[in-house]
């Protein structure tokens, strides 16, 4: 149980924060740019804690490196959300946003009610994910009221990501998604903004079936230790 | 200076005198290392140099991050990944902080990026290099941050007041940047038959673009006096570049790796390395643009800059939306 939450939890941080990694450099603004830097630093060290926890709880040896970096994609257990493209960057903003609210109503409940190792690290985490989610939804805003093509790009950003949702609450999360909806929705008004309608959820990661992205992900994340498996660094 | 056209005779005689006392004034306080402030008088030309310095400093920082964010995604531990991506971020940082600096002296920072991007103005000639294995972000660590050190520590008594306090702080950072780098430079030094020779590789590639960093030597450096005379400059480019190799020499016999110059030697009676000649060849082409991946990072900077354009005007849309709906 603890070693199956932590895993997902740890995935989805570990490869949010390899996705957020690939804007380093290359944002809108320096401002942007130290921004996003800054939330993939959050949730590395969210990466850090989880994958850590997981393989303590596992008890076989294996430590938050080993897990991220040795395991096959179908062993990952990050949802599907996290693993898709950045695209541009209303897409990327699409994603923190519908994720971040996502880990930011989690987080709290999990700090009350999870195991304590697990209760520890979403304690810490609250904090980062409350300002993650916050973050995402000024983007939202800015770039759904701003001018007529942030406004589709918005609008499209939120349609590439629509579809990966219903796997945010499956099982023991489903109790947040009235609340994860009203946020959602709150904050696409105020951009001005459609809630996306209804689609068929594409779901799998939780499981180990991924898209093709996770793949590709992993062959630059583990490449290192693949081609130097007894170097420690 | 005064632009003459518009001024009458008499007038000009009273400015340029009004001038002449005004940069005396300049001059002493200078001279005396005390700050002078964005809101200080200063010479045209004074103020020209630094803001082509301080910018090309800034540009440096921000096109610096390319060559480091190359290795981000690979990076081969949840930890070095951290370390990184905390580097490049502090980077940006000091990007942002000497734009701030270079905007006293009245120049935008839209401006600036506009002259990097357009070719007008330079940046430091090492990022033009590429970054081909994990070890060279340890290199980068220890020599290009250990290099950017050694200028920037003097600069910290620069004598423009917002370009001096920028420095404190960007040179804290950059120590431990530099520690950083040679801790991982360690780790490699230390590993694997595979990991040692990835490191020797490293260094032989990045030794000599490093030497570059401080400039061409002193007989070929022509604004230096003048920014010595200004202390918008404090220690000669060779002085600098002799203090490096001194300092560096040390560290790389501690890490069990050979530094590529045949001619590199202890001299007793001068109490220095002597070391063998540099491709000034090599170090004009980068500086005209001509580095190996000189076009790669530039066009990576424009093009962060230009797709992205959409998302600053529907920032700046938003913002007057917003003010327009407060006021009505
Ligand atoms: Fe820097
Ligand atoms: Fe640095």
């Amino acid at each position: 149980m603890t070693v199956a939450l932590a895993t997902s939890l740890g995935d989805d941080a570990l490869i949010l924060g390899q996705r957020l990694a690939e804007w380093c450099g290359h944002a809108p603004t320096l401002e942007v740019d130290l921004a996003l830097a800054n939330i993939g630093l959050d949730l590395l060290g969210q990466a850090q804690f989880f994958l850590g926890a997981a393989g303590a709880a596992e008890g076989q040896g294996r430590d938050a490196d080993t897990l991220a970096y040795r395991r096959r994609e179908d062993e990952f257990r990050n949802c599907l959300l996290v693993e898709q493209p950045n695209g541009d960057f209303a897409r990327t903003i699409a994603r923190q946003f519908l994720f971040s609210t996502w880990q930011a109503l989690l987080f709290p409940d999990l700090a009350q009610s999870a195991a304590p190792a697990i209760a520890a690290i979403a304690q810490k985490a609250a904090k980062e994910v409350a300002y993650h989610a916050r973050f995402a939804a000024e983007w939202v805003v800015r770039l759904g009221d701003g001018t007529s093509e942030s406004h589709r790009r918005m609008a499209d950003g939120l349609a590439w990501c629509w579809r990966f949702t219903d796997e945010l609450f499956m099982d023991d999360t489903a109790k947040f998604r009235p609340e994860w909806d009203s946020h959602i929705n709150a904050t696409l008004t105020q951009a001005g903004l459609a809630t996306p309608k209804p689609v068929r959820g594409i779901t799998g990661g939780r499981h180990g079936r991924h898209t093709e992205h996770l793949g590709h992900i992993l062959s630059a994340l583990q490449y290192l230790q693949r081609v130097y498996p007894d170097a420690t660094w | 200076m005064y632009t003459v056209s518009l001024s009458p005779e008499t007038d000009l005689h009273i400015v340029a005198a009004d001038d002449t006392q005004r940069n005396a004034v300049f001059e002493a306080k200078v001279a005396d290392d005390q700050f002078i402030e964005p809101k200080d008088w200063m010479p045209d030309a004074y103020r020209k140099t630094l803001i082509r310095q301080i910018s090309q400093h800034a540009h440096s920082e921000i096109v610096g991050m390319l060559p480091e964010g190359n290795w981000l995604t690979r990076a081969p531990s949840l930890r070095r990944k951290a370390i990184l991506l905390a580097k490049i971020q502090d980077e940006c940082g000091h990007g942002l902080y000497l734009y701030s600096a270079a905007e006293t002296l009245g120049i935008s920072r839209d401006d600036m990026t506009e002259a990097l991007h357009q070719g007008r103005a330079k940046y430091s000639t090492i990022f033009n290099y590429p970054t081909l294995t994990w070890a060279d972000m340890g290199a980068i660590g220890w020599l290009v941050d250990g290099a950017a050190i050694l200028n920037q520590v003097p600069l910290q008594r620069t004598s423009y007041g917002p370009y001096a306090r920028a420095m404190v702080r960007i040179c804290k950072e950059e120590s431990f940047h530099q520690r950083q780098g040679y801790e991982s430079m360690m780790v490699l030094a230390q590993g694997t038959e595979g990991q040692r020779r990835m490191a020797q590789d490293a260094l032989n590639r990045w030794w000599w673009p490093s030497l570059m960093m401080f400039g061409p030597p002193d007989d070929q450096s022509p604004n230096s006096a003048q920014s010595m005379r200004w202390r918008i400059k404090r220690d000669s480019n060779d002085a600098l570049r002799q203090k490096f190799v001194d300092v560096t020499v040390p560290q790389a016999q501690a890490l069990g790796l050979t530094i590529p110059d045949p001619d590199l030697k202890w001299n007793e009676t001068r109490n220095a390395y002597d070391y063998g000649a540099i491709d000034w060849a090599e170090f004009h082409a980068v500086v005209r643009g001509e580095g190996p991946v000189a076009k790669e990072r530039l066009a990576a900077r424009i093009d962060a800059w230009e797709s992205n354009a959409w998302v600053r005007d529907a920032a700046l849309a938003h913002e007057a939306k917003r003010s327009q709906r407060k006021a009505a």
